[in-house]
């Protein structure tokens, strides 16, 4: 079951070159996929990090679905292996030393979910390979289906495409829009390219538009984004 | 004549500090990358001091701390019936102490090389602490483990300082190959002494070999 994703929070990153303020907030419908844009080195992997517990805020509030994973208000901080967030990284960190099927059922509670997020993904055939023998496309795929595999809450996919050749990009993005479709889970996803976004259909929030709804929220309840008509449809077929 | 005794007390003794060590200094050197405070700092600094201190310092300190007539060895004798001056148990513990920065900093250097992506992708994937300690940090640096067990199991194998301190060169207990050696070139028994040298030497090599060839074979550009 996937969850509603609500934030709003505020951090500051200290380092010997200066403090970086990074304040963000948005909303994720049901069953979404959402694009999140930025310039390099505008904190775009640092809201994901944030999403998913890797990184505490110092102020604001993460809901998800029916559960509160942070507020400073309440003083509650949900540690990430209990939030149910899937994060893809960007190198997909795969665990080396495990083949496909031991990477995709390391987080799965049966084999089950297992098998199901390795067909999703179709490496059904590949189950036996080692992590490292993998093409990049694969490793990507093999990343995905180990965060599917855990049944997460919200999937965070951290620049899914940039790993991988230009030539095989388009087709990728196809694939990886088709894909989230099928999985139906509340997506974020975080790239610098736009085209990349746009190739994959979602609606697309860039850093600097939820930085601005953090400071200047709508006044009737939380602050809203656009939400593609596709997520919408996609909602009312979770719902039903 | 060389006897058998003393090797087999070094290898006793060198197997004992090895297990002790990598079973304290595994957790401990998790809990040290995750605390960045100064004063984890200087505890740390403080427990690999062994590593540059004179042995006859570390022996010092431990007989007057673990004496019989001293109140913490009197407290240890009552409590657990336990002598450490001159016991294995006692050079056991001396052992350890002496060989702790060789495996703590070998396992935490292996620690730190794991990409940290990897125990991140396992917290979000529901995984706690714990079980990710024991199926994603640990898997992930076996080889830093072997590294750290033969260099541990060497070095205790050869201590020779402390040894002959706290365990005094009781036959068949504490006696210890190194100090065999020592006490047959005090005795002018040179061909025994030959003996015991050549015996240490070839399978220190052996240690550093195996620790040598099971190391990347990685070349730098």
């Amino acid at each position: 079951m996937s969850g509603a994703l609500y934030y709003r929070f505020e951090k500051t990153f200290r380092s010997r070159t200066g403090d970086f303020r990074l304040r963000a907030a948005g909303e994720l419908t049901l069953g979404e996929v959402h694009g999140f844009t930025g310039g390099s080195g505008s904190g775009k992997t640092s809201v994901l990090r944030l999403l998913a517990g890797l990184e505490r805020p110092d102020s604001g509030e993460i809901r998800c679905g029916s559960d509160c994973w942070y507020s400073s208000e309440r003083g509650i901080f949900v540690p990430p292996w209990k939030r149910r967030a899937g994060l893809v990284f960007q190198d997909y960190a795969l665990f080396p030393g495990r083949d496909v099927w031991g990477n995709v059922r390391y987080g799965a509670r049966s084999d089950e979910d297992a098998r199901t997020a390795l067909g999703l993904v179709g490496l059904t055939a590949l189950s036996r390979r080692r992590a490292n023998e993998l093409s990049g496309g694969q490793k990507q795929r093999v990343a995905l289906a180990r965060s599917i595999a855990a049944k997460p809450l919200i999937l965070l996919l951290d620049e899914p495409l940039s790993a991988l050749d230009e030539g095989l990009r388009d087709n990728l993005a196809d694939d990886l829009a088709a894909l989230l479709e099928a999985a139906r889970l509340t997506t974020l996803i975080v790239s610098h390219r736009k085209s990349d976004l746009a190739r994959m259909r979602c609606a697309v929030t860039s850093i600097e538009a939820a930085s601005s709804l953090y400071d200047d929220p709508p006044s009737h309840g939380h602050p809203r984004l656009a939400v593609a008509p596709r997520a919408v449809e996609l909602q009312r077929a979770l719902i039903l | 004549m060389p006897e058998l005794a003393p090797f087999r007390v070094s290898a006793q003794l060198a197997l004992v500090t090895t297990l002790v060590l990598l079973v304290a200094c595994l957790p401990l050197a998790r809990w040290r990358l995750s605390v960045v405070r100064p004063w984890a700092g200087l505890l740390e600094s403080f427990l690999m001091l062994t590593m540059v201190l004179p042995p006859t310092v570390v022996g010092f300190y431990f007989i007057s701390l673990f004496s019989p007539g001293s109140p913490i060895g009197r407290a240890i004798e009552r409590a657990f019936g336990l002598r450490l001056l001159f016991t294995f148990p006692g050079l056991a513990l001396a052992s350890c102490v002496v060989c702790f920065p060789f495996m703590y900093q070998t396992l935490k250097a292996a620690m730190l090389a794991i990409d940290p992506r990897l125990i991140e992708s396992s917290y979000t994937l529901g995984k706690g602490r714990r079980e990710t300690f024991f199926r994603v940090v640990i898997p992930h640096m076996v080889p830093g483990i072997l590294s750290a067990v033969l260099l541990t199991f060497a070095h205790a194998m050869g201590e020779f300082g402390v040894a002959l301190m706290v365990g005094g060169s009781v036959a068949g207990k504490t006696r210890t190959a190194s100090i065999a050696l020592y006490e047959s070139v005090e005795a002018m028994r040179y061909s025994e002494a030959r003996a015991y040298a050549l015996a240490i030497l070839a399978f220190s090599w052996l240690c550093m070999a195996a620790l040598s060839l099971s190391g990347s074979r990685r070349a730098l550009p």
